[in-house]
């Protein structure tokens, strides 16, 4: 076990050099920074040259990225372009979206698997065919075009949620943007806990329950429940990655300051550093999230050995 | 006395969106203590239905139980409630069943599934509970059991797994096990010690045993009588001795013609021509006759019900036995009709 973490530990250095480089060579294809910094003036070319040497982008690609990754290592993720440091940005934003995000896994894993559970327990029945629909309802349904509807419905309509969450995102303001975020998820959650619920429920190992007069509440939380969590916990575990992906869009439309917000600011201004910043942390929270994935599953499935 | 169990007239359908699947019409058999019915048929002749049915795991849906009686120690199961029906399996009565892979839970370790046994039946504590489990593994003679306890079932080889589901069938000294074809998925050799293992448990408990199996090398060494089942019914009964000297329906002789036989060898081996009947649509008259070399125009129209056999002399016989067949007596004699 110790020896497969530590393994799984140095795999990742090169995806994570790999995926870092990648998105410094497209943030930095996007254009001239310096242009953009200027906006619709043209910048003095001496002040141009000089901006250049003092955030090294007048040396090649290659030693920029070298020089941006030592720098990371010492905490230093650089300035962005109106003089804050990166680091600051993300002291204000991660919290936010990590908020948002537990918030959006706490609706998943709650309701996905008690709706999943539930129906899987009924399959066929009408309860099942409701929520069969209705999932099929949500996933069919963008999240941008869910997250406008129920913005609408819910702040300005019913004025029972904000529309806009102020710049402190307390947790209560959260509710509506976090339901938005995990809907789709949420519908998938539902989907594959019942799945994996009505399947398992035909297992002989079930019948084996049964046959030793275990009482029903038993056979269901021990033996079936058990069993059927399994695909359901990695699955929550991978789309952890998903969710702070899908948060950018989510942050827009309900104006949350958190990452996402952060790196389409940043993608729009041409801020490299910042989008260079954000992406490495998301890079290294997916491969983490991946990693524990893994580790659960031996934890939950005592056949799966970790060599 | 009054029988162990005692199954009367049960009739057990399979209610499918192609129609009704009759999978049990009419079964009638008793059990005693100490004593081994074996039940043979090819699949799908509701030897595992009516077993199931006596538990009571039958699947419903699908399955139904729509007639008959179940008498155990003198009490209709069908006639229980279900909570009181729950405390009587696994503690009253077990099954044993054929692919113990998967039939033991694959993220429990054998241990917690052993000692759930004790821990639901008989609210023992956990640490009992596992003491019993480890007692449990040593009964059916699986080595360093205290150091395998906490093991899970794909750890273990398929021999070892069979005997953890006797052990989990023996855990509560139960009056009456079902093993269903226990030794099918086994290696030959392991199914000698399964089956000597079952044999010996059973002489020292003094427990009923019904053996599922449509392997009839497995049935002459254990049994005391033999139920041969065919399209849900039961076409002959009778003690294994008299069974394997003449049988009395020619289902019973096609399936003792199937064996192979060492002084045959380089012969072609026998085998029942065509195939089981489609539980949808059981043939009238006696659903044998399709298959049948003895097969009148009587068999295609009249359902033999089934005849007492007797000797020659008319008495019954004793034990008591069965054919449902009219023409029994020339089956017994191997005469022409």
């Amino acid at each position: 076990m110790g020896r497969y973490v530590i393994r799984r530990l140095l795999q990742m250095i090169p995806v994570f050099i790999g995926s870092t480089f990648l998105i410094f060579l497209m943030v930095y294809a996007l254009g001239d920074p310096v242009t953009a910094f200027f906006g619709d003036r043209r910048p003095d070319p001496a002040t141009a040259a000089a901006i250049r040497h003092e955030y090294n982008l007048d040396k090649p690609l290659w030693q920029q990225y070298l020089i941006y990754m030592g720098k990371i290592f010492t905490g230093d993720f650089g300035t962005a372009f109106n003089g804050e440091p990166v680091v600051d940005l993300m002291a204000r934003a991660w919290p936010i979206t990590i908020r948002l995000a537990l918030l959006a896994v706490f609706f998943q894993a709650i309701v996905g698997i008690t709706l999943g559970v539930l129906s899987g327990l009924r399959r066929g029945r009408a309860l099942d065919t409701s929520v069969l629909l209705a999932t099929l309802v949500v996933i069919s349904i963008p999240t941008f075009v869910m997250g406008y509807l129920l913005q609408y419905l819910f702040g300005v309509n019913w004025n029972i949620a904000p529309v806009s969450v102020s710049a402190a995102a307390p947790l209560d303001e959260l509710i509506l943007p976090a339901i938005v975020l995990a809907l789709v998820s949420l519908a998938y959650t539902t989907r594959l806990t019942r799945t994996s619920v009505s399947e398992n429920a035909r297992a002989d190992y079930i019948r084996t329950a049964v046959a030793k007069g275990l009482p029903g509440r038993r056979i269901t939380v021990r033996h079936l429940l058990r069993n059927s969590l399994i695909p359901v916990v990695t699955f929550l575990g991978i789309d952890i990655g998903n969710l702070m992906g899908g948060a950018i869009v989510t942050e827009r439309i309900f104006n949350i300051q958190g990452v996402g917000y952060q790196l389409y600011q940043g993608i729009l201004r041409q801020n490299a550093p910042t989008v260079v910043g954000f992406v490495t942390i998301l890079v290294i929270i997916f491969l983490l999230a991946n990693l524990l994935v893994d580790l659960l599953y031996a934890v939950l499935d005592p056949r799966i050995r970790l060599a | 006395m009054a029988a162990l169990l005692e199954v009367r007239d049960l009739q057990v359908e399979f209610r499918t969106r192609d129609g009704i699947a009759k999978a049990v019409n009419g079964v009638t058999y008793s059990v005693d203590a100490g004593e081994t019915l074996a039940v043979l048929g090819e699949s799908g002749s509701g030897k595992s239905v009516t077993a199931q049915a006596v538990m009571g795991i039958l699947d419903s849906p699908p399955g139904f139980v729509t007639g008959g009686e179940i008498v155990f120690q003198g009490k209709d199961l069908l006639k229980m409630g279900a909570e009181e029906r729950r405390k009587t399996r696994g503690d009253k009565m077990a099954m044993i069943f054929q692919d113990a892979l998967s039939s033991l839970n694959p993220v429990l370790s054998v241990g917690y599934q052993l000692g759930e046994m004790f821990r639901v039946h008989r609210g023992a504590s956990k640490k009992d509970a596992r003491a019993k489990a480890v007692e449990l593994m040593e009964r059916v003679r699986i080595p360093a059991a205290k150091a395998r306890v906490d093991d899970y079932p794909h750890q273990f080889s398929g021999g070892m797994r069979q005997r953890i589901m006797i052990a989990m069938a023996l855990a509560l000294d139960p009056d009456l096990i079902i093993a269903d074809e226990p030794t099918t998925a086994l290696d030959v050799t392991v199914q000698a010690q399964v089956m000597d293992l079952l044999a010996e448990l059973q002489r020292e408990t003094n427990m009923g045993l019904i053996l599922i199996t449509h392997d009839l090398g497995v049935v002459a060494d254990v049994a005391d009588k033999i139920a041969v089942m065919y399209a849900g019914r039961i076409v002959e009964a009778a003690s294994v001795h008299d069974i394997y000297r003449a049988p009395a329906h020619p289902y019973t002789r096609g399936l003792l013609d199937s064996i192979p036989r060492l002084d045959l060898k380089g012969q072609e081996l026998y085998a029942i021509k065509g195939l089981p009947p489609n539980l949808l649509a059981i043939p009238p008259g006696c659903a044998f006759n399709p298959r049948c070399p003895r097969a009148r125009s009587v068999c295609r129209t009249d359902r033999p019900p089934v005849y007492d056999v007797t000797d020659d002399a008319g008495r019954p016989l004793e034990p008591p036995r069965g054919s449902a067949c009219h023409f029994w007596k020339e089956q017994l004699h191997d005469r022409p009709v």
